[in-house]
């Protein structure tokens, strides 16, 4: 099947829960490396191999401090997910509203109808 | 921003393959079900604001089928259709449902689970899409990324309707 590119863009960066993780602790703060590995749990390779993908998509940021780097998260490339989710919200809220009407008209129907009960 | 509506949807990705949708009725459950499975009912709300319903069939029972047609503002025609899986009245609709518009549809098949639970008169909906893998909700959603603005609404729109 026909597969749009996924490694470049923020979907698919956060659709790996161990990632979501290390955005997770990253949240507010920057951190070195060891720190991250340590507060994650997993072998450091595998957390840098999740912190390639994740500057790829431009969600992390890293930079020299001393013989350090340090990483941070940015939070803008996961405007298209929020929005697409916003979306989505405001379609089924706008369907909503007219089965709220449908509603009204069938709760009135049944008080003409029987007054009240089952 | 916020929507002077009686309730907004509130839509969440529980897992990497599902989409969750719930939201709360001022009516008892049963009505809410009726409005949900009667074809003139459903005629008058699941098009939203967006266009027409001008199809709804619905045969209303285990291994029936239903289809939604709609016609929506700016001309297009947007089509699902779907079998009901399980059924259990005023309680809970199991069924799948595929966008017509595009090629291998019925492979692309979601499975919506609906279930309607009342406390003092009032009802929560909440609805279930389950899509067969994260890689066809991934396609849907990164083609509409890759599209013009107005255009990635529109394909958007038919998104949001087909996860449904």
């Amino acid at each position: 099947m026909a597969r749009a590119a996924t490694t470049a863009d923020a979907f698919n960066a956060v659709a790996e829960p161990r990632r979501r993780q290390i955005l997770d602790v990253l949240a507010g703060r920057e951190l070195p490396v060891n720190d991250l590995v340590r507060m994650v749990g997993l072998a450091q390779p595998l957390v840098s191999k999740h912190l390639r993908v994740l500057r790829e998509v431009g969600l992390v940021g890293v930079r020299d401090q001393g013989r350090q780097r340090m990483y941070s998260v940015n939070g803008r490339p996961l405007k298209p997910i929020h929005d697409w989710v916003k979306n989505y919200e405001r379609s089924w809220s706008q369907r909503f509203d007219r089965l709220d009407v449908v509603l009204e008209e069938l709760k009135q129907i049944k008080e003409e109808n029987h007054g009240d009960g089952e | 921003m916020a929507m002077a509506s009686s309730g907004t949807a509130l839509v969440t990705l529980p897992t990497d393959t599902q989409i969750l949708i719930t939201r709360e009725f001022d009516a008892p459950r049963h009505l809410v079900y009726k409005a949900w499975t009667t074809p003139e009912l459903i005629k008058r709300w699941w098009a939203g604001d967006r266009g027409e319903v001008t199809i709804a069939e619905v045969d209303l029972r285990v291994g029936g089928r239903w289809r939604y047609v709609m016609t929506a503002n700016d001309g297009f025609e947007v089509a699902f259709h779907g079998v009901y899986r399980e059924i259990v009245p005023n309680e809970r609709l199991v069924s799948t449902e595929v966008f017509e518009g595009i090629p291998d549809a019925e492979a692309s098949a979601v499975v919506n689970t609906i279930t309607l639970t009342e406390t003092d008169g009032r009802t929560t909906l909440t609805s279930l899409a389950e899509h067969p893998s994260r890689g066809i909700r991934d396609m849907v959603i990164n083609s509409g990324m890759e599209a013009g603005m107005q255009e990635a609404m529109d394909h958007l729109e038919r998104v949001a309707a087909s996860l449904r």
